[in-house]
């Protein structure tokens, strides 16, 4: 089961630019490893994060292999308006997960 | 009864100048920072998924505040088996004898996770290892383990992390060895492991055979460790690199 876990404020004034912190359970396995029988272990990494805010896309960036396992990923963003934020990871093997998070705006 | 002169002679050197140093102390403020917050450390996703767990299992019997001071003591002597046990082999004691559940793997994720909720339970407490008089024997033998040589390289745990903490081996800086934050998130596993995967890195380290998980030896040299550290505060989740 994938496990993620997202950090944002649950309010904000109108304006205020918020952080988002976001981490994934992930492998990240590079496809550049060999295993024990001197094959090479498949390339399994989570390729892209998009964050929508009320469906607009704020925040998106492309992971590759360099990135570690577990990857956490902090952006900012400005809070406009009450709604929810979704974060959603994609990978290889049709690897998907979404998050959200309700954000009020005073 | 060999250990008890050892254990006072700890005791009032402790209280004279205390240079026990935590592997974090060592490591560089990236890495201590990643400890420090929670919302960076990675070890959070098993943190979280061992609460879920906990609440799903154990919570019929154990409220999850009642864990606090438990990891601190570990391991200690378990009276059916007439030995003493890790907290790993308690947690899955619990399962097979109140659950009737079957164990759960060694290192295995859901073991590791359910260890680390208990173990955080207790964080900043000092590690208190209980005053067992039947733990004396199997931390003797963890002691005489600690100082003895072994592997090609024919290295004791003594001559590192004894002789030479603070000094570097192949480039990477050797800490004192203390045991203060297990199951740790590990930089270099990029996953989450205990103690016994520790020293089982070590002994392949020095080109030994490594011990089983769960041998009697690892429960003597973890009783000897945890004897060592005592008094040092618990930071479970800990990351290393």
């Amino acid at each position: 089961m994938t496990r993620a876990i997202v950090f944002a404020p649950k309010s904000a004034r109108r304006g205020d630019v918020i952080e988002i912190r976001a981490t994934i359970q992930h492998p990240m396995e590079t496809g550049y490893r060999w295993d024990g029988k001197g094959g090479l272990v498949g390339r399994d990494i989570v390729s892209r994060l998009e964050c929508r805010y009320e469906g607009e896309l704020v925040f998106a960036v492309d992971l590759w292999q360099a990135i570690a396992a577990n990857p956490m990923v902090s952006f900012f963003t400005i809070a406009t308006t009450s709604g929810t934020l979704e974060l959603k990871w994609t990978g290889d093997h049709g690897f998907a997960h979404t998050e959200t998070a309700a954000l009020t705006v005073e | 009864m060999r250990f008890v002169p050892f254990v006072l002679v700890a005791v009032s050197l402790a209280a004279v100048a205390d240079t026990r140093r935590s592997g974090f102390d060592d490591m560089s403020p990236a890495t201590q920072a990643m400890q420090r917050d929670d919302e960076q450390n990675p070890a959070l996703l098993w943190l979280k998924d061992g609460e879920q767990r906990f609440a799903a299992d154990c919570a019929r019997c154990h409220a999850p505040a009642s864990m606090r001071g438990v990891a601190v003591r570990y391991p200690a002597f378990d009276n059916v088996l007439a030995r003493p046990v890790t907290l790993a082999e308690r947690i899955n004691l619990c399962r097979t004898r109140q659950m009737k559940a079957a164990p759960l793997a060694p290192e295995s994720a859901p073991l590791l996770a359910l260890e680390m909720v208990v173990a955080n339970a207790s964080r900043g407490l000092p590690i208190a290892p209980p005053d067992d008089a039947r733990l004396g024997p199997f931390r003797e033998r963890g002691r005489e383990l600690f100082f003895r040589r072994q592997g090609q390289l024919d290295f004791s745990c003594a001559q590192c992390h004894d002789q030479h903490p603070g000094g570097r081996l192949a480039g990477s800086p050797i800490p004192q060895g203390h045991p203060t934050g297990y199951p740790i998130y590990r930089l270099e596993w990029q996953d989450v492991g205990s103690l016994q995967r520790r020293l089982r890195n070590c002994m392949s380290g020095v080109r030994a055979l490594p011990f089983d998980y769960g041998a009697p030896e690892f429960v003597a040299l973890e009783l000897y460790l945890m004897q060592r550290a005592a008094g040092m505060a618990l930071e479970t989740p800990a990351v290393r690199p």
